[in-house]
């Protein structure tokens, strides 16, 4: 295996394009080692991309949005408090992800590009309409973070792409997320089923624009947004917010394992996203 | 592919060999004989290979050799000095907060990473904290107290 760590955008794109064998684009390396360091395939040449500025950069735009470098960690997010002020809710999904240990390495871009059906900072991206933008021999593209997974463990990205960084649209006045999910364990464990919840409210407290997306219920992230709908133009009324979880359960196709039945997972999935749903209502009318 | 890497080791320079698939855990027991640092799963699970690089707790087992250029470890060599033990070392053994003592190295410097983000952490941060350190023999009750042991 051969190693680079270029310092330039300009300087991975020319070693996705020059290499001939296969490649693998290396930031936290928390899902990627573990799976060749034993000795199993490790990959012809592995692209380090921590030394790249725009991926490892968060910078707030003068409109409110936010820019987030691919290889930007946990802890290097949950020290951001203007990007923790503005998204609670993706913050609080990335701060999820395993150990103190694990956070210190674990990249926003990682957890996208490993793609894996229970991932907890794809929800909360998708939910809070992320854009990548995405990088490789033949230029540049951006693409909404729902069109990149496609399968458990596979994503659209090209042989010679990867992703360089996030964009996250300005903030309206009242508008807030929330990210929760449930797992067998407290710490250190893989949700069994989770639920981001992105929303904005007018004057009076209605909701005006709603995100809804599950995760770890399907094998790609489940956009919700005919549960979304129902929360459209309502104050989260009791009535409206049954409605809600029994169109979110219908929306699951979860699978069953020995971390949970796959009736579990579709009744708890609906609590997690009812609950989400209140927790950003009553952060965003705060 | 070997490639030669110059880092910075309990605040001494350090020079070694590696293999672009080594881990940093692989080259401080074998290449630098410092076997302070424990293997457990080898996957980032278990946290007793836990070392502080660039004053960032990481598990040495997910770590590459090659990405370590330039960098500051610390290990739980480093911890004692002339001949002293570190206080957190004291209070582990004052405490009896430890038996086997495989998790003993990674926990001490889980506790060094959380004492010098956070100096007065609560109990039930601390807990958070080491959620990443597995201890087989303790129960961690008599890890908390001597880690609460030694807040300012």
């Amino acid at each position: 295996m051969e190693y680079c760590a270029p310092g330039t955008l300009a300087d991975v794109c020319a070693a996705l394009g020059a290499a001939s064998g296969t490649v693998k684009v290396f930031a936290g390396g928390t899902d990627l080692l573990p799976r060749f360091v034993a000795g199993v395939n490790p990959p012809g040449l592995l692209i380090d991309i921590k030394h790249v500025p725009e991926a490892r950069e968060i910078r707030r735009l003068a409109d409110g949005g936010f820019v987030i470098g691919s290889a930007c960690s946990g802890a290097q997010i949950s020290a951001h408090a203007e990007l923790v002020r503005s998204w609670p809710g993706l913050a609080e999904a990335m701060d999820l992800i395993g150990s103190v240990q694990i956070q210190s390495r674990a990249t926003l871009g990682g957890n996208l590009c490993n793609a894996s059906p229970a991932a907890d900072s794809v929800p909360a991206l998708i939910a809070s309409r992320a854009r990548c933008r995405i990088a490789g021999s033949d230029g540049e593209r951006e693409l909404p973070v729902e069109d990149i997974i496609v399968s458990p463990g596979r994503t659209c990205l090209r042989q010679h792409e990867f992703v360089v960084s996030f964009f996250l649209p300005a903030r309206n006045p009242r508008s807030a997320d929330a990210y929760l999910r449930m797992t067998p364990r407290t710490e250190m464990d893989i949700a069994i089923a989770s639920a981001a919840v992105n929303l904005t409210l007018d004057q009076q407290g209605v909701v005006n624009e709603c995100y809804v997306v599950l995760g770890a219920v399907g094998p790609v992230p489940v956009y919700a947004l005919p549960a979304a709908r129902i929360l459209l133009g309502t104050r989260l009324d009791e009535e409206v917010r049954q409605r809600f979880r029994r169109q979110i359960s219908a929306l699951c196709r979860p699978i069953s394992d020995k971390r949970g039945s796959a009736e579990y997972r579709t009744d708890v999935a609906a609590v997690l996203a009812d609950r989400a749903a209140l927790t950003a209502y009553n952060r965003a009318s705060s | 592919m070997t490639t030669n890497i110059h880092a910075s080791v309990n605040g001494e320079p350090c020079q070694f060999q590696c293999e672009t698939t080594d881990t940093l855990l692989k080259v401080l027991r074998e290449n630098l004989r410092m076997t302070g640092t424990k293997q457990g799963c080898g996957t980032g699970d278990c946290g007793a290979c836990s070392v502080i690089m660039n004053g960032e707790l990481v598990c040495a087992c997910l770590v590459l050799a090659v990405e370590c250029g330039q960098a500051d470890i610390r290990t739980v060599e480093g911890l004692a000095s002339a001949g002293q033990l570190h206080p957190l070392q004291q209070a582990f053994l004052d405490n009896a907060a430890l038996q086997c003592g495989i998790c003993t190295p990674g926990l001490l410097m889980a506790a060094k990473a959380l004492l010098d983000k956070h100096p007065q952490p609560n109990e039930t941060q601390v807990r958070y904290w080491i959620a990443g350190n597995l201890c087989r023999c303790t129960g961690y009750d008599k890890i908390v107290r001597a880690i609460m042991g030694c807040v300012s």
